[in-house]
Parts: structure tokens; C-alpha cells; sequence
């Protein structure tokens, strides 16, 4: 079945059962491999994007279920002020070792701070607990939210 | 944001030209008459033999500057969150005299001869010994083509090349105050003479050592750029996904693929030996299709092994004889007639990897060789494993390298490659193989099961007298040559008698290797780790039971 899903502001057409997951369409079928696969069931955070600036799983988000929302990547999420706000901070402060939920990682905490402009350590552990950093980042990453906030 | 960038496009061009490749064999023949791992950083053979008559300045394995400017840099060692993309970087630049911001990086090309780690023997990314292994040959490496640069920039100013320096990828002239760019002298400095000595600089003069430079790979994993293994996309790539025997060892006995087959999406149905794999247009149909096989298997010798079973095993060997690793005096003796005995048993369960990036590996079999694109901590050896199961020579495998999301030693394996590979050889066109996060965790390389019992007696002051310690399991690697008695002499020696015991009696650990129907072995967390995850809380016990004595 034949999808149009708005992703970083322009429309793609897709043609893919309804119960895809929207994850392997923007990696295999858009090729925008920007977002990531870890767990195939909402558990890693790797995969996070925003659909309506809300962070969201893509890896169980069913394209039928995205209608005329707005998808934003990780490509795309330096152009809005918090996004670009957070990429500075992870680069200031040297967040990333293999990088892999990086990607993830950036999105919920920008999804964070666009919603919450000044976020407390709980807040920030509240809206982070659900993406893995194999590495071991979170010292640095919540760090690197709190200059993001401040800055 | 990026000033510096690792090269992804590599990925399909540029090293797996016929051109780069005859380059890499010339290098190699000449390393190996040279009869050294490190001796390729040295050699005239550096001399590009394609390059010569062009404008690109090629001194050794690792360096290569085009007329156009371009410094690039050929990484040895694999970047997983180490660093290595930086700091390996700064020790070439830091002789080379560039700034990390006017080099780009390229993943090595497999070649166990140029790009061996000199510390382990082979082209591999482990063992957090990268910075040692590379710490002088390639500072040489750098200071060998800054050499050459500023030899070739005397000759044009017919000046002496002692009267001249180098500089942020310039060699000056300071006393006409006349510069020029590496790039401009690149083609010059490939005639110069490869210098057999080259001065290192001295610490003190360090502009990039020591420093705290912002890492390399950074820009690109923030921005969604970055190009994992599991990111690559050569055209018409096809995505497929696997189920192997759940039992170690089984077959599959029979498999209903009608459903699967129905799935839009799914174009092919790979039968193996010991696997299924689902080829799709993308991974979500793959993963669909998956599902919807009926698959049944035969489970084989191993149907009836339980980790329960394994680990009865090991604590029964440790009530018997084994080999003896260290034995002062009569630990029994002691132990009967010390004030205090304490008596603990560790058992390390067997642990899977878990890489955030699930294992995968791409792969396109052609008639006459083979491609693949993998993060690999041992990119030669995943050639290797690639060319054996296709019966092809090495250099008919390309095999490219890529960033990678998780190490921690499940991809020195090969064994991802080879199951890519033993698919895409039924596949018309390249496949990717991405293995399911379930199938990841359960097809690990585990860190094996591990069984431990200690006893240690403490004197009527609360001072240790006596230590005995059988244990059992299976040496985490046979591939590595890493013995699970390498802990016994002199390092637990050292650290026992630091703990404060003097007067050890009698050290008897037990070794047992397991048939070889135990699920696997491992490649990370070698005798050592493991022996240790028992010992610090155990000696932790006996401080707490000595200190309240």
C-alpha cells in the first residue's frame, strides 16, 4: 500500500504493507540510516525520531499509524534551535565514544528541552531512562543537556 | 561542523580500485622481503608505483597527500568509542606537522602485513593495546614524510634542507621567508629518497601529544553522517534477516516457507544447513517473513545441554584432580589450623556481547570474487573467513571497513562474515544480512561459564595465612592463544602477597576444559577478567571479616 509520510519537511512516497515499522522504512526504503536499529521493540531508544516533535520509537511506529504527521531525523534536527543547541553541547562536551544511540540519544533530549526549556536532573533522567548507551555516555550526556539548557 | 571526516565513500570507491589494490600488494611484497611487521613504514616500496606518475605523495601505509591538497590517513586500528580515530591521528599528524583539522581518515584495507597490530601479530583492534603497538612506528610514519616533504622544498629553493621547517602542512623557508603547500610538493617528494632514520621529535616539542584534542569522529555521530557497518547501501542491496538453530550444533530438519513468501516485500527464501534467512527489500519485510516461517529443526547432539548441566560440570571438576599452577607449601595444613576460614564460591554465567549495533555484515558475491562491508575489529581475518568459504584467493575479496557501534570483542569473530557470505552466495546482487536483536544475544560468542572456589584462613590477629583456589571453565578464546592459567604465576602472586599474604601456603587452581559441545567460545574477557570478577570481592571479604577480627 502506497504511503506519502512528511519527513524533514518534504513529502516521500512509499509503497510498503501498513504495518511496517517506520524505522526500516526511513533506513532501507528512504535510505536515511541516520536513525538506528538496536532492539526491534522499543526498548533501546537507538531508533528514536519525532513525529509531531514528539520522540517516538520508529522501530514499533507502523507507517499506517504516521498519517500527515511530521517526521523529523536526526538529519534534519540541527535546523530547529533546540536540536542544533543539543549537537552543540554533545560536540562541547565530548558525549560520543562509538556513537551508535547517539543519534537516539540527540533526539530525546532535544525533544526534552523543546518541550522543557529548563529540565532538573529528574526530568532529564525521567525523559533519557529509555535510550541504552552501551558506553556508558549518561555522565556527559546529562551534562551536555544541562549546557544545552543554560547556554 | 566537520573539518574533518572519515571517509565513507571509501566504502565504494576510491581503495577498491585495481589501481589501490596492486598498490597494497606491491607494499606487501616488499614488507615481506623485508621480513618485518613494521619494516613497510621504512621501505622504499612505499614508492607508489601508480602514483609516480601522477602528483600523489605516498611515503608509506598510512599517509597519502595528493597534489590537490588532500592529506588522507589510513587508520590500522578500528574506531569503536576508543578514540583511536584521534588519537592514532595525532601521532601521525604531530610528525607530519598537518593540523588534525586538514586530515581525512580512511578505514585500513585488510593486510595482515601493513596494517598488523605489532603487539598481537595481526591486523586486528583489541586488547586496549593500540596506542603502544602504534606509539613509535607511526610517529615515524609521519616524521618519514615531513622529511621527504621538506627535502623535495630545498631541492626546488636549492636550499639546505636543515635550513627549512615544516609547519601546518607547509615547509617554510624562514630565511627568504618562502613557503609552500605538501600538496604542491607532493609529486616532488615522491622522487626524494626514503630517509633510513628520520629524528623523532622530543616530548617537550609535543604541539598535539598530550593535548586535549576534540575527537575526530565526533561531528559525523551527531548528525545522522556517521556510516556504520549496518548503514552501508551499495545500489540494489537487498535486506535480509536470519533464524539459526537455537540449539548449538542443530539442522534444519524442514521448512514451510508459503507464508513467507506471500509477504510483499520478500523476494527469497535462503535455506542453510543450520539456518534460514529471508531476503526482502527492506528489513521490515524481512523480519515479517521471518516470522511467518514454519521452521523445524533438529536440535543434534546438543538437544539435551542446559546451562544448568555445564554448570554441574565445572563445580564437580573443581572437587577433583586438575592442573596445578602454583604450590607453596601445604594450603590444607594451614588452612586446618588458621583461626578463621573462609570458604566462597563464584560462578560467572555466561554473557553475550550485546552490541548496540546488532551484528551484520553486507555482502555481494560476483562470478569472479566478492565485496563486502562490515565493521570489523579484524578486517583481515573477515576477508579471510569470506575467501575460505568462496574458495577464492584473498585478493579477489574486497572487504571494506567501517565504524563500529560496539566492540568489546565479539567483531574480532569472523563468524558474522561467513554466515553473510554463505547467503549472499545464493543472492543475485549484494545483500545485506542484519541479524534481529534476538538472534544477536543468543548466537553470541559468549564469554563462557565459569566456576570458582576459594578458601582463604586467616591467624587469630586477622591476618591471612592461607589461600586455595580450584576453579573451572573453558579458556574464553582458542583463537587468541590465551591460557585460563595465564593468571597464576606472578601476577596473583604479586597481588596476594600485596593483600597481605605472606605467607601463602599453597595455591592449587583446577582446570577443566569442557567438551567440545559447550555453546561456543569466546573472544573477550580473556582468563585473566574473569579470575579477577571472583577474586576482588573475595579478598573484599576477608578484609571485612580481618578488620572486624
Amino acid at each position: 500500500m502506497a504511503f506519502t509520510l512528511k519527513v524533514n519537511g518534504s513529502p516521500h512516497s512509499v509503497d510498503v504493507d501498513g504495518d511496517t515499522p517506520l524505522l526500516w522504512v526511513l533506513r532501507d526504503v528512504l535510505g536515511m540510516t541516520g536513525t538506528k536499529f538496536g532492539c526491534g521493540m522499543a526498548l533501546c531508544g537507538a531508533c528514536t525520531v519525532h513525529v509531531d516533535g514528539a520522540p517516538t520509537r520508529s522501530c514499533v511506529t507502523p507507517v499506517d499509524s504516521i498519517g500527515a504527521s511530521e517526521i523529523t531525523t536526526i538529519e534534519a534536527i540541527g535546523k530547529t534551535a533546540a536540536g542544533a543547541r543539543i549537537q552543540k553541547a554533545w560536540l562541547d562536551r565530548e558525549v560520543v565514544q562509538c556513537g551508535y544511540c547517539q543519534s537516539g540519544q540527540i533526539m530525546s533530549a532535544t525533544a526534552l528541552l523543546a518541550s522543557n526549556p529548563r529540565p532538573t536532573d529528574s526530568d532529564i533522567d525521567d525523559a533519557m531512562s529509555g535510550n541504552i548507551c552501551r558506553c556508558g555516555t549518561y555522565v556527559r550526556i546529562r551534562d551536555a543537556i544541562k549546557q544545552a539548557a543554560n547556554g | 561542523m566537520a573539518s574533518a571526516h572519515i571517509s565513507s565513500q571509501a566504502t565504494f570507491a576510491g581503495r577498491t580500485s585495481t589501481a589501490a589494490l596492486s598498490r597494497r600488494k606491491l607494499l606487501q611484497a616488499a614488507a615481506a622481503a623485508g621480513g618485518g611487521l613494521m619494516l613497510s613504514l621504512h621501505l622504499p616500496a612505499t614508492r607508489d608505483a601508480e602514483a609516480a606518475g601522477t602528483d600523489t605523495f605516498t611515503p608509506n601505509a598510512f599517509i597519502r597527500i595528493g597534489g590537490d591538497g588532500q592529506i588522507v590517513l589510513t587508520m590500522p586500528y578500528v574506531e569503536m568509542g576508543q578514540g583511536t580515530y584521534t588519537s592514532i591521528p595525532m601521532l601521525i599528524a604531530e610528525e607530519l606537522e598537518v593540523d588534525l583539522q586538514q586530515v581525512r581518515l580512511e578505514h585500513a584495507p585488510p593486510n595482515e602485513k601493513l596494517y598488523a597490530n605489532p603487539l598481537l601479530g595481526i591486523q586486528a583492534t583489541g586488547n586496549s593495546n593500540a596506542m603502544r603497538g602504534a606509539w613509535k612506528p607511526l610517529r615515524e610514519a609521519g616524521a618519514t614524510a615531513r622529511t621527504m616533504l621538506v627535502a623535495a622544498a630545498a631541492k626546488r629553493w636549492n636550499v639546505d634542507p636543515a635550513s627549512c621547517s615544516a609547519q601546518r602542512g607547509e615547509v617554510l623557508h624562514a630565511a627568504t621567508g618562502r613557503r609552500i603547500k605538501y600538496g604542491e610538493l607532493a609529486a616532488d617528494a615522491a622522487r626524494m629518497p626514503i630517509p633510513k632514520d628520520v629524528a623523532l621529535k622530543a616530548p617537550k616539542d609535543f604541539k598535539l601529544i598530550g593535548t586535549p584534542a576534540k575527537r575526530l569522529d565526533t561531528p559525523a555521530k551527531v548528525n545522522g553522517t556517521a556510516v556504520y557497518g549496518i548503514d552501508v547501501r551499495p545500489p540494489g542491496v537487498k535486506i535480509a534477516t536470519l533464524a539459526q538453530s537455537p540449539v548449538f550444533g542443530g539442522r534444519v530438519k524442514s521448512v514451510d516457507d508459503a507464508a513467507a513468501k506471500a509477504i510483499k516485500g520478500v523476494r527469497q527464501i535462503v535455506r542453510l544447513d543450520d539456518a534460514v534467512a529471508v531476503v526482502a527489500d527492506h528489513m521490515g519485510a524481512a523480519k515479517k517473513g521471518l516470522e511467518a516461517l514454519v521452521i523445524e529443526w533438529d536440535d543434534g547432539p546438543n538437544a539435551k545441554l542446559t546451562t544448568t548441566a555445564i554448570a554441574a560440570e565445572l563445580e564437580t571438576a573443581t572437587l577433583g584432580p586438575g592442573a596445578v599452577a602454583q604450590n607453596i607449601g601445604d594450603a590444607g595444613q594451614a588452612l586446618a589450623g588458621a583461626a578463621t576460614r573462609i570458604d566462597a564460591i563464584y560462578q560467572l554465567p555466561f554473557l553475550a556481547h550485546a552490541t548496540l549495533e546488532p551484528m551484520n555484515c553486507t555482502v555481494h558475491v560476483r562470478k569472479d570474487g566478492c565485496e563486502i562491508w562490515v565493521g570489523s575489529q579484524a578486517i583481515a581475518r573477515a576477508q579471510a573467513g569470506a575467501a575460505k568459504i568462496l574458495g577464492l584467493p584473498l585478493e579477489k575479496v574486497v572487504a571494506h571497513n567501517h565504524l563500529i557501534g560496539g566492540g568489546f570483542g565479539r567483531r574480532l569473530e569472523e563468524d558474522g562474515v561467513v554466515r553473510a557470505v554463505q547467503i549472499a552466495q545464493q543472492v543475485d546482487g549484494p545483500v545485506k544480512l542484519v541479524w534481529t536483536r534476538e538472534e544477536d544475544i543468543q548466537h553470541d560468542m559468549y564469554r563462557p561459564y565459569w566456576f570458582d572456589r576459594i578458601s582463604a584462613g586467616l591467624d587469630a590477629k586477622g591476618m591471612p595465612v592461607a589461600w586455595a583456589h580450584r576453579f573451572a571453565g573453558r579458556k574464553a578464546s582458542d583463537a587468541y592463544g590465551v591460557s585460563e592459567l595465564g593468571y597464576s604465576s606472578h601476577g596473583l602472586k604479586r597481588l596476594l602477597r600485596e593483600q597481605g599474604f605472606r605467607e601463602i601456603q599453597r595455591f592449587h587452581p583446577v582446570r577443566k576444559r569442557l567438551p567440545s559441545n559447550a555453546p561456543r567460545d569466546v573472544a573477550r574477557h580473556l582468563a585473566g577478567p574473569l579470575v579477577q570478577r571472583s577474586l576482588a570481592p573475595f579478598l573484599s571479604q576477608i578484609w571485612l571479616r580481618a578488620s572486624a577480627t
